[in-house]
């Protein structure tokens, strides 16, 4: 029989991966992201597997979330100068 | 409650799966993969889990102590690097996807021309 | 495919895989109780034939190397997947660019400067973090660490020189044709160590070096100089993954 504490890790797990999913904004949902991979290490943690913890800390938390901010970045800046061409276009064509 | 871990991991491939079909942007819809690749890492913990044992490791800790099992964390670490390796090249996608067309929506995308 | 047909057929799948699930749990034992004999017999045994304490780098770098080794080329085709994706529409970006610039040149989307604290602490811990990159990294077959961990540790403490200061700066002190033939000549060492034992008429990545003294930093023959190689090759790798997300969000590169 698992302890207590395994069983309330496993829970909490489940719970915050349906938290990320439900997360619709991207932008939060790297903050979601980050913290599901925390409680991922934690979670190896106490089922007695450090190499992997550390593993998951540094990827999971840390790697991922910088990789999607990026991303989003570079959508973000995008997206602005597409704005811009089409405000300038709309003004050059009126007048 | 025997059983409960794979039943969690049976959960949260169902919720990322869930939100991988229902997504309206590409960037949420693989961080849903990423989501649905951590239920591997928990089948395989789940496996390989002994109730009272030790970590794997040996310094300082007597040859003889009754430890978790090692292999399926060796296979749990090479997991955790292909899962960076997804998310990288996916998100590259994502982004060129939205420099073509001009919008990150699944749905809004018309079909491939030329 | 409309909306409502994929959510009709994924709660259809979804309950289908429930009941193979739920079906297929009979004779599986519960968690807790692992049966296996692979485990105990690693157990019993890595500490006196290989004389290294950490069972799971031991298994990752000597008992199947094999698989480390593939996992590296998949870091390696990551690397080379994104950065081929992510320059493919360089040549048009460059002609708007010039287009652009010819037009007006008051319209730039700055990227506001980070505070002085930020940059401060960042650079204060950038020596630390390499620091305990390497700890990781090398004492990787005695306490938990190895290759992959202290790999990515030292990317992201390069990382930080870019927060300590800007794209230019981090760009002149790491330096990307350096980077990339670092991360060569760590995947060529891999594979080179691997031949080693085929020099010998042995297997390939066999454990030929000597084994040291149970305890020691250099111990376990080729398991602490895989280990080092995996770490440069994976933090190099991360690196430069990470860079090709950059150089597309400042653009402001003259090549």
């Amino acid at each position: 029989m698992s302890s207590a504490l395994e069983i309330t890790v496993l829970l909490f797990v489940a719970v915050a991966a349906t938290g990320v999913v439900l997360t619709r904004d991207p932008r939060a949902q790297v903050v979601t992201l980050s913290f599901y991979g925390v409680l991922l290490g934690l979670m190896f943690f106490i089922f007695q597997a450090p190499d992997v913890a550390l593993s998951q800390i540094v990827v999971g938390a840390v790697a991922l979330p910088l990789m999607f901010m990026l991303a989003l970045a570079r959508i973000f800046r995008n997206e602005e100068e597409r704005k811009k061409k089409d405000a300038k276009a709309g003004h050059g064509g009126k007048e | 409650m025997q059983h409960l871990a794979y039943f969690v991991a049976l959960w949260v491939l169902l919720a990322g799966l869930y939100g991988v079909v229902t997504s309206r942007n590409y960037v949420h819809l693989v961080a849903c993969v990423a989501v649905l690749q951590s239920a591997t890492y928990i089948i395989l913990l789940a496996a390989g889990f002994r109730t009272g044992g030790v970590p794997p490791i040996f310094y300082g800790v007597p040859v003889g102590t009754r430890t978790v099992d090692p292999v399926v964390q060796a296979l749990m670490l090479t997991d955790i690097v292909v899962e960076a390796t997804v998310a990288a090249l996916l998100l590259s996608i994502a982004v060129q996807l939205h420099k073509a067309s001009g919008t990150a929506n699944p749905s809004e995308l018309e079909a491939l021309e030329g | 495919m409309t909306r409502s047909v994929r959510l009709t057929m994924f709660f259809a799948g979804a309950i289908l895989l429930t009941i193979f699930f739920v079906a297929s749990l009979g004779n599986v034992p519960a968690v807790g109780d692992y049966p296996g004999p692979y485990g105990n017999v690693l157990s019993a045994v890595v500490v006196y034939e290989r004389h290294v304490t950490n069972i799971v780098t031991a298994v990752n770098f000597d008992y199947r190397a094999v698989d480390t080794m593939v996992e590296e080329s998949i870091l390696f085709l990551s690397v080379a997947g994104s950065a081929v994706l992510l320059r493919q529409m360089r040549s048009e970006e460059k002609k708007e660019n010039d287009d652009r610039k010819l037009k007006d040149s008051e319209e730039k989307t700055s990227i506001p400067s980070s505070s002085d604290a930020t940059r401060g602490f960042a650079l204060l811990i950038v020596g630390p973090m390499v620091l305990f990159g390497l700890y990781i990294v090398t004492h990787g077959q005695l306490t938990p660490g190895g290759g992959f961990q202290g790999g990515v540790i030292i990317a992201t403490a390069f990382l930080l020189l870019y927060l300590a200061g800007d794209f230019t700066r981090f760009r002149e002190i790491v330096s990307h044709t350096f980077v990339a033939i670092i991360e060569g000549i760590a995947l060529f060492t891999y594979v080179f160590i691997g031949f080693l034992g085929m020099f010998e008429e042995k297997a390939f990545l066999q454990n030929v070096l000597p084994f040291g003294r149970t305890g020691d930093v250099v111990s376990g023959g080729t398991i602490w100089v895989l280990s080092c190689a995996t770490g440069i090759a994976v933090a190099t790798g991360v690196l430069e993954v990470i860079y090709a997300f950059l150089e597309q969000v400042l653009e402001e590169w003259s090549r």
